[in-house]
């Protein structure tokens, strides 16, 4: 019997993250940012149908980005793991953070024992109903590792570039509008302009009854911009 | 994490009560009739009935177990989501819990399909809920609702009666449950016209809950000294809304003071409050 070859761990480590980032890159990239009233999310895709942002439970919110499948699949197991809580517990015991360490769990076991890494980059957000200062964003990457940011994340391939257009020009607490002008110009740059059909985008709102989850589409939308 | 990821062969998909099976979260059927063992908290009458913009579904505050009155302020009236509603009457514990799965049931698809279940798979979703309950109908534990809702396709209020065993029947004008639905029902029969106002057809149902309660005892009366009124809920294009107490409290003043103007000694109105029988 033929013996393997010895690949040294760090190896197979390092080619599994770089599968699964030039999977990401090649996807489109989205923001997530607090506003005056909440967390805006807002993606790149043309698709009005096949959804990168969607909503988990009262006041949290999915977004991904890589390989539509693999974050679809993770967007309903959210969806199950956040409805069951409810269900047995309460639904003030669901939060976004033991659901992103549920969700970094899930995509480490699967980094480190499956033949292929998740080809995707997910976001958790979260509102506070009361305390704007609370509102939480939760970045959780193809090997199982999750940042929590207080005021916007970007996630997908060209993350970097987009995350310095954003920086030069974000500030807190901003209204909707121009927190998402903020954000629609960082993910065009300079050469090129993004409309309504090319985005998608929904906000987490505070003051608007148990579900707080709301996409902004169309007229709506295109006023705002 | 509970175990939610299946093979695709094996996945429940959006049905949220399909994922409780097989979360191993389902309760199990009792062995043995309960209501003979214990006295059963019931909960009694609720009415429903269709008026120009959509449905007024409603249910008086009364729980039940044998002859004691458990509870004076149940709800038995619930927005099972943005267009439709649920009200119970039975076994108070089970139809609570039914109530409970259903909304879950409901939100839990449109979260994962992205999309909101039509009213008739919501109305077929409640039957199945039902038959699955049929073994706890068997052990003293039977629930049946009344399931209303507007209609967004057909741009109408629409509303189902159901049977313990999972039989849905769907009703053109109005449709009553529980111990008083007898009288209830004979209220609204008599009295329902087409395309009644918001005003008359939560008057119809108040009245109605108001007869039931006169003549059942396991149905409660509005309580004025505790300010309990039943609970009264319009559904239309806009959406569930449930009727605020003091336009109840209004409302049910208006409908005492007309017993009292009628009058009467016995049997018909004597609801008269001056006096009974000389």
């Amino acid at each position: 019997m033929s013996q393997p070859f010895y690949v040294a761990p760090e190896q197979v480590m390092k080619d599994r993250a770089d599968y699964a980032r030039k999977g990401i890159a090649r996807g489109r990239s989205l923001i997530a940012s607090t506003y005056a009233n909440g967390v805006v999310i807002c993606a790149e895709n043309t698709s009005n149908t096949l959804r990168k942002v969607s909503e988990i439970y009262d006041r949290i919110g999915f977004a991904g980005v890589g390989k539509y499948n693999e974050f679809d699949q993770l967007r309903i197991a959210g969806i199950r793991h956040a409805d069951l809580k409810g269900f047995n517990y309460s639904r003030a015991d669901v939060d976004g953070r033991s659901l992103a360490n549920q969700y970094a769990n899930m995509l480490g076991q699967v980094f480190t024992h499956e033949m292929k890494p998740m080809e995707v980059e997910i976001l958790v957000a979260e509102i506070d109903e009361e305390d704007s200062a609370k509102d939480q964003l939760f970045h959780i990457l193809y090997d199982g590792s999750v940042s929590d940011h207080t005021g916007n994340v970007v996630l997908g391939g060209d993350s970097d570039a987009i995350q310095e257009r954003l920086t030069a020009q974000w500030a807190a607490g901003g209204e909707l509008g121009t927190t998402l002008k903020m954000l629609v110009s960082s993910l065009a740059g300079d050469d090129r302009e993004l409309v309504a059909d090319d985005l998608e985008v929904a906000v987490l709102e505070r003051g608007t009854g148990r579900r707080s989850f709301r996409r902004i589409e169309g007229d709506e939308l295109t006023s705002l911009l | 994490m509970t175990n939610v990821s299946f093979d695709p062969l094996d996945d429940p998909g959006p049905d949220f009560a399909g994922l409780l099976r097989k979360a191993g979260l389902q309760a199990p059927v009792p062995q043995g009739d309960v209501s003979a063992a214990f006295d059963v908290v019931h909960g009694t009458t609720c009415v429903s009935l269709r008026y120009a913009d959509g449905v007024v579904i409603a249910g008086d505050r009364r729980a039940t177990s044998g002859n004691i009155i458990s509870h004076r302020s149940i709800q038995k009236v619930f927005a099972a989501d943005r267009h439709s509603g649920v009200a119970i009457a039975g076994a108070a514990g089970p139809a609570v819990e039914m109530v409970k799965l259903f909304q879950l049931q409901l939100e839990h698809y449109e979260k994962v399909e992205g999309t909101t279940l039509s009213l008739d798979g919501k109305a077929n979703q409640l039957s199945q809920m039902l038959r699955n309950n049929l073994p706890m109908a068997m052990q003293g534990l039977a629930v049946v609702p009344i399931f209303a809702g507007y209609d967004q396709a057909s741009e109408q209020g629409r509303l189902f009666q159901y049977d313990v065993t999972g039989g849905r029947y769907e009703e053109l004008d109005y449709t009553a449950t529980g111990s008083g639905s007898l009288h209830a029902g004979t209220v609204i029969k008599i009295s329902f016209v087409d395309h009644m106002t918001r005003a008359q057809a939560i008057d119809l149902a108040i009245e109605a809950l108001f007869q039931a309660g006169d003549s059942d005892s396991a149905t409660g009366l509005p309580d004025l000294i505790r300010g309990v009124y039943p609970v009264v809920a319009t559904i239309t294009a806009d959406g569930f809304d449930r009727v605020e107490d003091p336009e109840l409290e209004e409302r049910t003043r208006h409908l005492i003071d007309a017993f009292t103007t009628r009058g009467g000694r016995d049997g018909g109105n004597s609801l008269s409050t001056d006096g009974g029988p000389r």
